[in-house]
């Protein structure tokens, strides 16, 4: 039996991995999968939680999370070649029009 | 008791309303949209004419071009349908306010005289705390007097009107403004407290600044109009505050109620004569303001820019004498305070004789007769303030029917000579207008106070009182006889000047000299048998009249009196008799004969300066420059009031608005408004647009938020 706690400390990494993703890297598909990295990160602790507690809404959210999180990916893909036909880049860095 | 036609009383007012109404409508939907499509223009109104190319049947030398030949090409000769409609509605709801009121007065006169007085309560109007002001109308000896001529005189000024105003186009607008002004002063006169009062007050002064700019698109009318409005606004500033007080300390502003209560507050020692004099004397600010007395007088020469009825209505009849009213209407005040009484008897006799001398020397036909008028009601503000009330409202009368007739006259004469109202251009017209000058000459034997006509008795009335009244004094009488024999000099060179000697006019104009239209002719000889006939109901006793008119207005002035009088068997024989006695017969005979011999004098020297030695006035003008040039620029009052007190208001309002509004108030706008924008220069350096910035802010708060709910759920 696995403590709980490496589940939620696993769960913790991944989603620590996610945050670094999002906030470090420049390409918008590497901070897209960043994103359900987080998003997995905190599935596996739902997961995780609803098993320990004998509580099946622990599942039921994880289906909900991947089900926005997939609804996230094809928004976010749309965006995302849309913002390309419009602006050929996908660096973050040079998509600088969200100022005053 | 049953009121009978009295119940009706309310019509009077209603009727002028009801015209506004209509017209109005017409006015707005009719005559407006035409205007503007024959003017082709998005949204001005009427052309300005001026009394200079107006209101002539005969062809107009065209003073404004273009606009003017399109209107001769268009609709102008042929009357739209609509004006015969206001030409009709418009006299015809006053003339109908005129026998509403002669009945409600018929059937007053019916009662005993100390129940002549019919208060009907139309609707509460304002209820808050104590302040109960209900819109009541109060009918008595006063404002029947009152609200026959305003009614029976505007009558035949809107019938003059209707033939004067003929070729004016924005007719519906003056026929509106016109029977908003008859309501207004009825409101006036008819009213039953101070504040109703008050209501009908602006309302004639509204209709005074519409109507002398009337052609507002001439700059020296609507500069005269806003003239009038502004200088009328100190006058009701003293009036505002008469009626606080009034109120403070009566605790009402029913008329009735105030006068009922004057001696017991007088008893209780809470009416103190300092109190009576302050109100009355704010008061008489009011009515120097509305009545063109020293100081505030400068606005009604000006007022002669608008049509020539509405000086004949407004600045001659009836809206100049609302001062007047108001004071005989306060007069159980006034009585109170003897050194109001002392100001306003001296206001009136100064601002008889100043202005009459101003007179002579005016050129423009109007204007000798607008500061004849100014003399004329010093002349009645000379009565109020030596108590002769009666007197005062007398020649009240009298003096709207002559200078009504005179205003009208000019008029006539002006619509003959195409809009020419320089007496310098005129002369010979007696055989052009002779019903007009007939009418004229008539109206100036009246004011001249030629023995047998009206302004003889009410003016003899006015003189004799202030000379033997308590408050009178030799020095008033006179004052008050040499400005009368002034009156007589002037009015007399308008006539000579006018309808005598050779024509000074032009060739063009004179070729289209004309009678007026009998609707213009009928009211002048209406107006004319008044002049003659007026002041018959004001015969003195000592001339073996019996006065009615003092009889009949004896229960407003003179409450106890009359009550006496009515008790006594022979009314009125007795109450003659008993004034009689106070006087030697002969004083009083022989002061007339002085005043006569006066004013003839008068007469007298004016035929042998412009009938005689024609070239005289012209040498005198030579042999006293600086009197003359004094003289003729009005004692340079204008000048004097533009460097006093317009030059003093405009320094210290440029001083307000550069130091308080410019500096102060606009400083605290401009400081905020520049501390947030320097604060959002700085703030705004955060947002860099840099997306990985905004998320990890986000994070930022994220940790700082769950650290901080962590942290709070560690300590406790």
């Amino acid at each position: 039996m696995i403590a709980p706690s490496a589940y939620l400390l696993l769960s913790a990494i991944l989603f620590g991995i996610g945050v670094v993703g999002v906030v470090a890297r420049k390409n918008i598909l590497i901070i897209l999968m960043s994103v359900e990295l987080m998003l997995n990160g905190v599935n596996v602790a739902f997961v995780a939680a609803g098993s320990y507690l004998g509580d099946t809404a622990g599942g039921v959210f994880a289906f909900m999370v991947m089900t926005v999180a997939a609804a996230e990916a094809a928004v976010g893909l749309a965006l995302l070649i849309a913002l390309y036909r419009l602006k050929e880049t996908i660096d973050i860095t040079e998509l600088r029009v969200l100022k005053w | 008791m049953v009121n009978g036609i009295l119940d009706y009383l309310w019509l009077v007012p209603a009727l002028p309303l009801l015209g506004v109404v209509l017209n109005g409508a017409i006015a707005l939907f009719a005559e407006r949209p035409l205007l503007l499509r024959e003017a082709g223009l998005p949204l001005t109104g009427g052309l300005g004419h001026g009394d200079a190319s107006h209101g002539t049947s005969a062809p107009v030398t065209d003073q404004h071009g273009a606009t003017h030949s399109d209107n001769a090409h268009g609709g102008r000769h042929e009357t739209p349908q609509y004006r015969k409609l206001v030409a009709f509605i418009a006299p015809a709801v006053v003339g109908a306010a005129f026998v509403v009121a002669l009945l409600c007065v018929l059937s007053l006169a019916s009662r005993p005289a100390d129940g002549r007085t019919f208060v009907q309560i139309l609707f509460p109007w304002i209820q808050a705390g104590s302040l109960l002001v209900p819109a009541a109308l109060q009918l008595d000896p006063l404002s029947s007097v009152m609200a026959l001529v305003v009614t029976g005189v505007g009558f035949l000024i809107h019938v003059y009107s209707v033939g004067y105003m003929s070729h004016e186009r924005a007719f519906a607008r003056y026929f509106v403004c016109l029977n908003l002004f008859m309501f207004a002063m009825l409101t006036l006169v008819l009213a039953n407290n101070y504040l109703l009062m008050f209501v009908g007050w602006e309302g004639v002064g509204l209709c005074s600044y519409l109507l002398i700019g009337f052609w507002y698109e001439k700059q020296s009318a609507s500069d005269a109009g806003k003239k009038a409005f502004v200088v009328n606004r100190i006058g009701d500033f003293g009036v505002l505050l008469a009626m606080f007080l009034v109120f403070w300390t009566f605790g009402s502003l029913s008329f009735t109620e105030v006068f009922a209560r004057v001696p017991l507050l007088r008893e209780s020692g809470v009416l103190t004569t300092g109190l009576a004099t302050a109100i009355t004397l704010l008061l008489f600010l009011g009515a120097t303001g509305k009545s063109a007395q020293i100081p505030l007088y400068v606005w009604l020469p000006d007022a002669m820019e608008g049509p020539t009825p509405v000086s004949a209505l407004i600045h001659a009849a009836t809206m100049v004498t609302a001062g007047v009213y108001m004071v005989a209407r306060s007069s159980a005040l006034f009585l109170l305070a003897p050194d109001t009484m002392m100001v306003v008897a001296t206001i009136g006799a100064v601002t008889a004789i100043f202005s009459a001398t101003i007179g002579i020397c005016q050129t423009d036909i109007k204007r000798v007769l607008a500061y004849s008028t100014v003399s004329q009601l010093g002349y009645m503000f000379l009565a109020c303030g030596v108590g002769a009330f009666t007197a005062a409202i007398f020649h009240l009368m009298t003096h709207a029917f002559f200078k009504a007739l005179l205003f009208l006259g000019s008029g006539s004469v002006i619509h003959a000579l195409s809009g020419e109202q320089d007496m310098r251009k005129m002369g010979g017209l007696k055989k052009y207008v002779p019903v007009t000058f007939a009418t004229m000459f008539v109206a100036t034997l009246a004011i001249a106070g030629v023995p047998g006509l009206s302004g003889f008795f009410s003016k003899d009335e006015i003189l004799w009182q202030s000379f033997s009244s308590s408050h009178g004094s030799p020095f008033l009488w006179g004052i008050g006889a040499v400005a009368a024999g002034i009156t007589a000099f002037y009015m007399f060179r308008l006539v000579f000047l006018t309808f005598f000697g050779k024509s000074r006019m032009d060739p063009e104009v004179e070729k289209h000299a004309h009678e007026s239209p009998w609707s213009m002719t009928v009211p002048l000889a209406i107006l004319a048998v008044l002049s003659v006939a007026g002041g018959w109901v004001g015969i003195p006793a000592v001339l073996g009249g019996s006065n009615l008119f003092e009889h009949w207005l004896a229960p407003v002035f003179h409450p106890v009196a009359a009550a006496e009088v009515v008790h006594g068997a022979a009314a009125g024989a007795a109450h003659a008799a008993e004034a009689g006695a106070h006087h030697s017969t002969t004083l009083e005979v022989g002061l007339m004969a002085l005043s006569v011999a006066i004013a003839l004098c008068g007469i007298a020297i004016a035929y042998f300066l412009y009938r005689v030695r024609t070239g005289k006035p012209a040498e005198i003008a030579k042999e006293w420059p600086t009197l003359y040039d004094v003289v003729y620029h009005k004692y340079y009052i204008d000048e004097f009031y533009e460097w006093a007190v317009i030059r003093r208001i405009v320094t210290f309002s440029t001083g307000l608005w550069e130091m308080f509004d410019a500096l102060f108030i606009d400083g605290i706008v401009n400081g905020a408004a520049g501390l947030v924008r320097s604060a959002g220069d700085r703030v705004r350096r955060i947002q860099g647009g840099v997306v990985g910035g905004y998320a990890f802010s986000l994070l930022a708060g994220a940790v700082l938020l769950v650290g901080y709910l962590l942290y709070r759920s560690v300590v406790q």
